[in-house]
């Protein structure tokens, strides 16, 4: 049986439209039946829009056939997490208070991924302004993780990492502040890459904390995760914290013959929560490095425990502020009955948000407190100088760091949803990525015995996703972990 | 009602107390577009025109800093002496309230732009023509924000329209360094002169370009330590500033009085009822959680950049006074009118560039000029200004200089000026076109005189028997004869050589 057009990568769509074997409204249609057929049991999607998608893939076809195709992207569907501002689509992040807001404009990345000829596909659900790491914090419905429907696909970018798993999009859009591209990507068994802080526009993100979001591709591979970051990354007049940064060809870095790295493995930050089978997994892709001729360094980052603290301190207290604009006053759920402005303030967040978006706000706007600003808020901040300078001092000797992605591999619903710390330390990992701003990249690097797969995660100095993809592209081809796809 | 002890009564009273008052000062700054995104920002445009989707707050946008804000900041912080920060830093000060659409204002909390300097007032003179004291009021710092929407509140409901909202704003902020409503006035007034100078800001109050808070208190005379403050809101026209500070001046000043207690809050001035009415008091004060805006780099001035903004300041409007008094010895009231005004003033030298007569020109600005402008404006409405005026500085400059070269004669002159205003074309164009020159052929104006001495025995008479003045009766009917066209002095020569 030849294979579906739905298992299929960008990098082999591409081809076969290049090759006119398949339209992109062939394409886009596999995945749109896909997706119906397999939905009920996913639930990946918050909003699915097949008209809008197909129109947008005859419009594809017709530029190939005048000749004005605009190169890999072009007729592909991508899926975009609900996060991320797409025109005259719905922007709900999954939370009640948004409920009814279409956006008029369009993200930076959208609009390059339009200017690519990306056929945007549907709202990926997520835990509620990107808090959370199970999607179980969506206000709308629950996503199951393809490999074992009784499981959560991680979060928040779970719609996204579930959609991709599942074979109902190629490739999707997800927004990391903690881990939330790579956990997700590891628990569904593919590939995802949070870029440089700065290397990829925030204008059209919806904000959860600001200094440390981040928009990146989650794919099937190392080479589409290239192709996907190339056609969105790179400087944003409208964002002010993007960087004027040249954007490297990060397929050819893939290309480029394998390097001597030397790779640098955290150990003593393992730690007692990690799991025995992701544990023998990250060993042996340590040996496999080794007998591709790197040298492998034992490294500390003795401030990396803390990352987790300093974390819920910075991105609740930034959070705090951002949330402050769903307010009931323009756009956002307004309670029907009430009394004056005040009560109309508390009764519309109250009813708009969920309980871990109510818990973030309250914890962000208490360490911003007048009395206890110093001793959290820039006392966090002091402790993330000292993560920063860990990783400086760790990429003085190394290429790259390798650790898992998560603890464990995808936890049952409900397992951890009571416990917010068990939930929290699911991202130990990833956490510190995000405040010292560096790139992460995560791929899939085995299987636990009951069949989840288990990520492996590479950080690199900033600007390194070249060096990253090219160093998990070298895993990838010796592996066939990224070609495994989930029976649903 | 509080009755307030107004004349005799009121002047113990403040000789027994000292008022002491800050002024916050909010100031539009004229840009085209708003502080942290593209939108324009005008003044009376229909309700929310000027937004897009960053103003509105919608989900995902961010703020974009506007250079052109910044150095507009930093000229009135080098204007005014200030210490310029070498980064520009950025604040959320988070607060709810509708008129806010992000409910937290982008601003600058520990690190203001602009730190100190001071700001020179002029206060009442003994009487108008005579200048009075000069001092400087001292600045604590200036710093840049955005501004809120506005609100407009009904019965039920309350609008909002968010064209204001992310304007570019400088919040001006003095020590607690002026005592008389007096002073504040003035200082208010000086910072209008310079901002307008500048072209920092049109400093419109009734477009709210100036907007202005006072914190106020008392203490007896000689006491060092300050009094319990009122923050007093609500001064939106200089009036307004004036009489409402003298109010709560006198209002703290009673209560001390009769042994009350001054109590920290907030009250707002009623022109209408022309007294002040508590809005809150301190308790109910917010902890605005500041904290640095995650959105947006601090951004680096440099010394280059200074210098180079430094060298754009126009001269401030008490150092041309200065140069006017000391280089042209100008009358004080004169350059009181001018000074102030950067066009008019720039009008003024450039006429006195082209005719070398600097009292003659401010004779005819200060006094002529301003008329017709004032006369020309729709009633009710202000003054037409020097670059609506038909007369170009050049043309002023010329007729100055053929009145000076006795061309044609004072006389003459204000009618040539008139018709100057009328159509905007040269005095020697006028001059020529209507045959106005003084006669310069004594044969002609001879004859003229002999024939007036001949129709007017009885003042020849006068004359002769050695009544002097007689002579001006000759003289008023060759001029009449002549339209005014003859020179006076020759006029005056040559009668007098007939009737020898």
């Amino acid at each position: 049986m030849p294979e579906p057009l739905h298992s299929m990568t960008i990098a082999e769509l591409g081809r076969r439209l290049a090759a006119k074997q398949a339209s992109s409204e062939e394409v886009t249609r596999a995945f749109v039946e896909r997706s119906r057929a397999v939905e009920p049991k996913v639930g990946a999607f918050l909003h699915r829009d097949e008209d809008d998608a197909l129109a947008q893939a005859r419009a594809a076809d017709q530029r190939r056939a005048a000749g004005q195709t605009r190169g890999p992207l072009d007729g592909v569907p991508i899926g975009i997490k609900d996060v991320v501002a797409v025109k005259g689509q719905p922007l709900t992040c999954a939370s009640k208070i948004l409920k009814k807001f279409i956006s008029p404009y369009d993200a930076t990345v959208i609009e390059r991924l339009r200017a690519a000829g990306a056929v945007l596909w549907g709202r990926l659900n997520m835990d509620e302004f990107a808090m959370g790491s199970s999607t179980e914090n969506s206000a709308y419905q629950t996503t199951s993780n393809p490999w074992d429907l009784s499981r959560i696909p991680g979060g928040s970018s779970g719609g996204s990492a579930a959609a991709v798993a599942a074979g109902e999009a190629p490739a999707a859009l997800g927004s990391d502040t903690g881990g939330s591209i790579r956990q997700p990507a590891s628990l569904c068994g593919i590939v995802g890459l949070k870029p440089t802080y700065g290397v990829v526009s925030r204008y059209g993100l919806v904000a959860f904390a600001s200094s440390l979001d981040q928009i990146g591709p989650m794919t099937r591979t190392t080479e589409d995760a290239a192709l996907l970051l190339q056609s969105f990354a790179g400087h944003d007049p409208r964002d002010s914290t993007s960087l004027k940064q040249p954007v490297p060809d990060y397929t050819a870095a893939l290309a480029a013959p394998p390097k001597p790295w030397t790779i640098g493995v955290p150990r003593d930050f393992f730690g007692a929560g990690l799991d025995a089978e992701v544990r023998a997994s990250i060993e042996s892709a340590i040996e496999f490095y080794k007998s591709r001729g790197c040298k492998i360094v034992d490294i500390t980052l003795p401030h990396a425990d803390l990352g987790l603290p300093v974390y819920y301190i910075i991105a609740t207290a930034e959070a705090s502020s951002n949330l402050a604009r769903y307010d009931g006053v323009r756009y956002t759920h307004r309670s029907p009955e009430t009394t004056d402005v005040l009560n109309m303030y508390f009764k519309s967040r109250a009813e708009g948000f969920g309980p871990e978006v109510k818990r973030r706000i309250i914890l962000g706007t208490y360490v911003l407190s007048s009395g206890y600003y110093d001793a959290y808020y820039l006392r966090a901040q002091k402790v993330r100088t000292l993560i920063r300078r860990d990783f400086e001092n760790a990429f003085q000797q190394v290429d790259a760091i390798l650790t898992p992605t998560a603890p464990t591999a995808a936890f049952k619903r409900g397992e951890k949803s009571d416990d917010p710390l068990a939930m929290y330390l699911s991202d130990i990992y990833t956490i510190s990525v995000n405040l010292a701003g560096l790139p992460g990249l995560s791929l899939p690097c085995g299987f636990t015995k009951s069949n989840l797969p288990i990520g492996l995660q590479l950080i690199g100095r900033p600007f390194a996703e070249a060096d990253l993809l090219a160093l998990g592209h070298l895993f990838e081809t010796a592996h066939d972990y990224h070609s495994r796809r989930a029976l649903l | 009602m509080t009755i307030i002890p107004g004349g005799l009564c009121s002047k113990i009273f403040l000789m027994e107390f000292e008022a002491v008052i800050g002024l916050e000062v909010h100031v539009q700054l004229k840009t085209r577009s708003k502080m942290f995104t593209r939108a324009a920002y005008r003044y009376g445009e229909p309700p929310n025109t000027l937004t897009n989707p960053t103003v509105l707050a919608l989900p995902g946008t961010l703020p974009v800093m506007n250079a052109e804000a910044i150095r507009k900041s930093i000229k009135v912080g080098l204007m005014f002496g200030c210490k310029i920060a070498e980064t520009c830093k950025w604040d959320r000060k988070n607060y709810f309230y509708p008129d806010s659409p992000k409910n937290y204002q982008i601003s600058q909390y520990d690190q203001p732009l602009c730190l100190g300097g001071g700001v020179e007032i002029e206060l009442p003179g003994p009487s108008r023509n005579i200048m009075g004291a000069h001092r400087v009021v001292q600045l604590t710092r200036i710093h840049l924000e955005e501004d809120v929407g506005k609100l407009t509140h009904f019965l039920n409901d309350s609008l909002v329209d968010y064209n204001r909202a992310g304007a570019p704003l400088i919040e001006i902020v003095s020590e607690p360094d002026m005592h008389s409503p007096d002073e504040v006035f003035a200082y208010l007034t000086t910072l209008r002169t310079c901002l307008i100078a500048a072209g920092i800001s049109d400093c419109d109050m009734e477009k709210g370009q100036l907007r202005c808070d006072a914190n106020i208190s008392v203490r007896p005379h000689g006491e060092t330590k300050l009094g319990t403050k009122v923050e007093l809101k609500n001064l939106n026209s200089f009036s307004g500033v004036r009489n409402g500070t003298e109010f709560e001046i006198k209002r703290q000043i009673q209560c001390v009085q009769k042994g009350e207690r001054i109590i920290q809050e907030t009250r707002r001035w009623d022109a209408q009822l022309g007294l002040t009415q508590s809005m809150r008091s301190k308790e109910q004060a917010h902890d605005y959680r500041y904290f640095p805006d995650p959105d947006l780099m601090p951004v680096r001035t440099t010394p280059e950049q200074i210098e180079k903004l430094r060298a754009e300041l126009p001269e401030l409007p008490f150092d041309k006074q200065r140069r006017y008094l000391k280089d042209w010895e100008l009358p004080y009231t004169i350059t009181s009118v001018i000074c102030p005004d950067r066009e008019l003033s720039e009008y003024f030298e450039a006429t006195v560039a082209v005719c070398g007569q600097p009292k003659a020109v401010a004779n005819y600005i200060a006094n002529d000029l301003l008329r017709e402008l004032a006369a020309a404006a729709p009633s009710g409405e202000s003054p037409l200004t020097v670059s609506q005026c038909k007369i170009t500085a050049a043309a002023l400059g010329g007729l100055v200089k053929i009145i000076e070269a006795g061309v044609i004669s004072k006389q003459i002159a204000k009618d040539v000026f008139l018709e100057m205003f009328r159509t905007g074309d040269e005095a020697e164009a006028i001059v020529d076109r209507k045959g106005l020159r003084v006669q310069a052929d004594t044969g002609e104006l001879e004859k003229i005189c002999a024939e007036i001495i001949a129709a007017n025995p009885k003042p020849v008479e006068q004359y002769k028997a050695g009544k002097l003045t007689a002579i001006n009766a000759l003289k008023g009917q060759v001029m009449k004869q002549t339209k005014g066209q003859a020179n006076p002095a020759t006029v005056d020569e040559v009668l007098k050589k007939l009737l020898a």
